[in-house]
């Protein structure tokens, strides 16, 4: 059998949806993480089933939520608004046409001080969710275990450094992606992991020659 | 490695396992973990499972609608009549309902195997502990075989109302329910199977058709009977009844009849219940589909 039995005895979550609430809290954290500064206006655009029955699955508080840095399980998901107005956050909600991506699928923009950072996500079924799309990047983002995301300017070595750098600090990598928006530009580079990652590696990996930003995603 | 309940069973069998047992160690082999992770795991599963269930009984919850808010107050009141069919199901169902109404107004539960269905499982396994007296062991190696029957409907049939109806959600925590019951009770691996195949054969081609697309009416009923649904499956089986169609063919038989429904009367709402005038009134005056 190769389905867990916590997948069919979870997510532990706040209802009523697993897609509709779990993951839109899940996939708004997580574009949150990868937007890595702090916004003072988020704005979700929706589409399909998600645009649709919005209100009444609470997606809008969910995903307002995951933006905060709120779990999937965490009761305040119910108060989002109330919360998001304490905190001086301004939040949008508009329908757009997202088919090319996914039923349930949003466009996250986030709003920061010197600039912006846009996210494309879709809640899969189930809680689970992926991240399509960071920017310009084309990308393909699970957090479904700790994940690394690497931005770099597309030079030889950079792989292989990075690589080097996990091995060393006795990480064991499950699935590696890349992407680039053109030979020799900025390149991002997606790295699943098999355990956690500490800290400090992520600073080392900072560190190396090319990289430009590295976002770790620990959301299990 | 199992992939149907004939591998599953067979497999207890062969290695002088309990059902639970072999759930354990697929876990344990499946996600390289040990045995006090999965149970510590499961013990808070259970722990989220059995607060949904209760927390509504004596505080209606609040929701986007209301259409269900305070429906587990009222059955327990009422349980304490008796009513017609005993004091102990108009509790479960009460407790079914709590854990829908916790759901519905985006309280903490815990899928069992879906959100929508969350109610079945606790609410059937509180019950039959209680009478049986069970202990947290006991209650531990039902989770497992509940969680083994969902994770075969899962793989060889479907677990989403978008896919199958209502029958693969509250129907397949119903079929969950009763393997869970039939295990407690002391039950024959044997039994398991047919409990688990009562459960599905009653409830065949049930359909998914959420007023105004809201996972309330008629969620909550739902869960409610299918409550009691696979408390008189495990009862059936345990009297020795025979569901003559093995519970591999059944989970067939529900996948292809969910795939036979038309896409009306598979989570859309726009189909069954939530297509009558009241449901259709409902809908608009809620204005749910504006962002």
């Amino acid at each position: 059998m190769d389905i867990s039995i916590f997948e069919v005895l979870g997510p532990v979550m706040i209802g009523p949806s697993s897609s509709h609430t779990a993951g839109a809290a899940r996939l708004a954290r997580v574009a949150a993480l990868i937007a890595a500064r702090p916004f003072s206006r988020v704005d979700f655009g929706l589409s399909g089933s998600f645009a649709r029955t919005c209100r009444g699955h609470g997606t809008n508080k969910a995903l307002l939520a995951g933006a905060m840095g709120l779990a999937a399980d965490d009761e305040r998901i119910r108060n989002a608004e109330a919360l998001a107005a304490q905190r001086g956050l301004e939040a949008r909600f508009y329908e757009e046409d997202l088919d090319w991506l996914h039923e349930n699928a949003a466009h996250i923009t986030f709003y920061h001080a010197d600039g912006q950072t846009e996210v494309w996500g879709a809640s899969l079924g189930g809680g689970r969710i992926r991240v399509s799309r960071i920017g310009g990047f084309e990308t393909d983002i699970r957090a479904e275990c700790p994940t690394l995301v690497v931005h770099h300017l597309d030079r030889p070595g950079v792989v292989s450094e990075v690589s080097r750098t996990l091995a060393e600090s006795g990480l064991n990598i499950a699935v590696m992606r890349l992407a680039r928006q053109a030979k020799g530009q900025a390149a991002s580079l997606v790295i699943e992991m098999d355990g956690a990652i500490p800290p400090e590696v992520g600073e080392r990996v900072r560190q190396l020659q090319h990289v430009t930003e590295v976002i770790v995603i620990d959301v299990s | 490695m199992y992939h149907s309940f004939k591998e599953w069973f067979a497999a207890a069998e062969r290695r002088g396992l309990s059902l639970a047992q072999v759930v354990l160690e697929n876990e344990m082999a499946l996600e390289e973990t040990d045995v006090e992770t999965v149970l510590a795991t499961l013990a808070d599963r259970w722990q989220v499972m059995r607060a949904a269930a209760e927390k509504a009984l004596d505080a209606p919850q609040p929701m986007t609608g209301g259409l269900i808010s305070g429906q587990a107050q009222k059955q327990t009141h009422y349980a304490e009549t008796g009513g017609f069919t005993g004091a102990a199901l108009n509790k479960a169902m009460a407790w079914a309902l709590s854990a829908s109404e916790v759901n519905a107004s985006m309280g903490r539960i815990c899928a069992a195997p879906t959100a929508g269905a969350c109610g079945v499982l606790p609410a059937a396994l509180m019950a039959a502990a209680e009478l049986l007296w069970a202990g947290a062991r006991q209650i531990q190696d039902a989770l497992l075989v509940a969680s083994g029957v969902g994770a075969l409907i899962s793989r060889n049939a479907t677990v989403a109302g978008a896919e199958g109806g209502c029958q693969a959600e509250c129907g397949a925590a119903a079929a969950m329910a009763a393997a869970a019951v039939v295990t407690l009770a002391g039950g024959s691996n044997a039994m398991v199977g047919q409990a688990v195949s009562i459960a599905l054969m009653n409830c065949m081609g049930l359909v998914c058709d959420p007023v105004a697309g809201l996972v309330q009416l008629p969620c909550s009923f739902r869960n409610a009977s299918q409550t009691v649904s696979a408390l008189l499956s495990a009862d059936l089986a345990l009297a020795g009844q025979d569901a003559v169609i093995p519970p591999d063919e059944v989970l067939e038989a529900m996948a292809r009849t969910g795939h036979s429904l038309p896409a009306a009367l598979r989570e859309t709402g726009m189909g069954g219940v939530a297509a009558t005038p009241t449901g259709k009134r409902l809908k608009k005056e809620l204005k749910l589909d504006e962002l």
